[in-house]
């Protein structure tokens, strides 16, 4: 029996997620293979070696040229049926999620999403994460073949090399499924996102106004930063949901993330818990974002931020 | 254009989740209950291409009767139409879920016609299972994208944009489809005072959900493990922006 591992790329580049899922598929004692979809993912063979993956189905087929969830799904789909695998293992992304949901629903199988833990069994017992991570969900699941996805970062990608040998695959796919294809990509404008950001300013309901995030954009702009928010600034109108941390906007992992006038209620929490050092700037002593963080400021966060600026480009100019 | 929504009734927590003493579910004693955020944007969405396109919208639920509460509001932003399938208890499992939920839609759409739409959230607030849309979409034979922030009726078929590491994704999907939907596509609207009293008189239909329990069953919520901060205050007001700067520098931000 093996363990089949979904790898989830992007034209070629392999999502960094789809390690751990390698990492994680090997903790599970069998031997580890993997399908890459589309002729644009055939450079991956060694990478996926280096952690483990001792086969790599290489599916091609015109409709694999790009990104399409129903023709990944169907593909992979094609494969269980023909493989009947212990496991399918693909990454907790947005892609991984959303294909995965198309092969449990074509092969009529359970499918459990952002696991964390397995305990192999009759059924398999498992660690889910519910709530972006702010709740765990222990369940059960019994299915011939079990598909599940990684929670990412929920383990470290560490390698461990073999031989890898690698199997044709043609998938039988219909013309409809073209439907679902990608037919239009615009690429992301170079620069620091709030994603990749080193530091981040956020701005919660203390802010109390689009024009109160003046002193945040000053401050981030002296420090190479980028500014944030939670999703009651969003909800208000006073910025855009590009900037909206938390489980149903951005996740950032800054070095620091300096968060002013935020409550730390746990939809924004999930989002901000990546950060490495969390300074909270906030008029209550009590409030959830001070109690979680690292550092904090007890103060009024209109006086302490530009205090702070003011300091920073004292220094500079010292 | 007739647009059908998809809606999840979930709590609305603080600062933390508790959970019951028997493990089963999350401690509602003293939340609230909102819709799934997602969704919420869904709802809007459908209320504009209806103001867009002409026909009307509709919302359905699968959950306790008191779910009615969230179709009700969704009529206070301008849904047309409530079907509610009433379930006892826990939550059902997301394949018994989509089942019921392809099922009714079936029914409904035999008796009315056919959605040339149906929104579902990306993923429900609380359980996050990620799959509900997509397996009512295969049941029903139609295509899906999920992690959409952008609708346009374009003809025959609707062009989803949705956000990706790389950049902007474009999908063409030919109607009748199906769309899963994210936060950040629309600010929702508040109801006004003529839509609560509207949403008051609404009718809300009630279907019997039929479905088969799947192959994942939850055993109990747990909390995760706890990491004990000992935050340190580095001062009060002002006077702490030199205590900062010395943190900007040691961390390596200050360049």
């Amino acid at each position: 029996m093996t363990v089949l591992v979904v790898a989830e790329h992007d034209r070629g580049a392999l999502a960094p997620a789809t390690l751990e899922a390698c990492a994680f598929a090997r903790s599970l004692g069998e031997p580890v293979h993997a399908i890459t979809i589309g002729a644009a993912a055939d450079g991956l063979v060694a990478t996926l070696a280096e952690y483990g993956v001792s086969v790599v189905v290489q599916a091609h087929h015109d409709l694999l040229a790009d990104y399409g969830p129903e023709a990944w799904g169907e593909t992979v789909a094609q494969l269980v049926r023909q493989y009947q695998p212990t496991a399918v293992l693909a990454t907790g992304t947005d892609r991984g999620n959303e294909v995965m949901a198309q092969v449990a629903a074509r092969l009529g199988l359970p499918m459990v999403a952002n696991v964390t833990a397995v305990t192999p069994g009759e059924p398999w017992t498992i660690t889910r994460v519910r709530w972006g991570g702010s709740l765990l969900e222990e369940c059960t699941l019994a299915a011939g073949t079990k598909l599940l996805t990684i929670a990412h970062h929920s383990l470290e990608a560490s390698p461990a090399p073999v031989d890898a040998t690698t199997e044709a695959m043609a998938p039988d796919l219909g013309a409809e499924l073209a439907r679902t294809m990608v037919v239009e990509r615009v690429e992301r404008a170079a620069g620091v996102t709030l994603a990749t950001a080193a530091l981040v300013v956020g701005g919660g309901r203390g802010v109390g106004s689009a024009e109160g995030f003046t002193p945040l954009e000053e401050l981030a702009s002296a420090l190479g930063g980028v500014v944030g928010c939670s999703r009651a600034v969003t909800n208000n109108g006073w910025r855009n949901h590009t900037d909206q941390v938390g489980q149903t906007g951005t996740r950032i992992a800054p070095d620091l993330y300096i968060a002013c006038g935020i409550s730390g209620a746990i939809q924004h929490w999930v989002g901000a818990m990546a950060s490495k050092t969390i300074l909270a700037i906030n008029t209550d002593k009590d409030a959830n974002m001070v109690t979680k963080a690292d550092v904090a400021v007890i103060g009024d966060l209109h006086q302490v931020v530009p205090a702070i600026t003011a300091e920073v480009r004292r220094r500079r100019g010292a | 254009m007739n647009v059908l929504v998809c809606v999840k009734r979930v709590p609305a927590p603080g600062a933390k989740i508790n959970i019951t003493a028997d493990g089963q579910a999350v401690d509602t004693a003293y939340l609230a209950f909102t819709t799934s955020p997602h969704e919420e944007c869904a709802v809007e969405a459908a209320v504009q291409l209806v103001e867009a396109h002409g026909g009307e919208a509709t919302v359905m639920t699968l959950g306790p009767t008191e779910a009615e509460e969230q179709l009700r509001y969704a009529a206070s932003v301008g849904a047309a139409k409530c079907v509610l399938l009433p379930i006892d208890g826990a939550d059902w499992d997301p394949q018994r879920t989509a089942q019921a939920l392809a099922t009714a839609i079936a029914g409904v759409e035999a008796a009315n016609g056919p959605f040339d739409l149906i929104l579902f959230g990306n993923e429900s607030a609380d359980s996050g299972n990620f799959q509900v849309g997509v397996r009512v979409a295969h049941a029903l034979g139609r295509p899906i994208v999920n992690g959409v922030k952008g609708i346009e009726v374009d003809g025959d078929a609707v062009r989803a944009r949705r956000e990706a590491d790389a950049g902007v994704e474009v999908y063409r999907l030919p109607l009748p489809a199906v769309l899963g939907i994210k936060e950040g596509i629309n600010l929702p609207r508040y109801p006004t005072m003529k839509g609560r009293l509207a949403a008051k008189k609404a009718e809300v239909a009630q279907v019997a959900p039929e479905g088969e329990p799947g192959g994942q069953q939850m055993v109990t919520l747990v909390q995760p493990p706890v990491t004990v901060t000992e935050t340190v205050i580095l001062g009060h007001g002002p006077d702490a922006a030199p205590a900062v700067v010395d943190l900007l520098e040691e961390l390596g931000l200050l360049k």
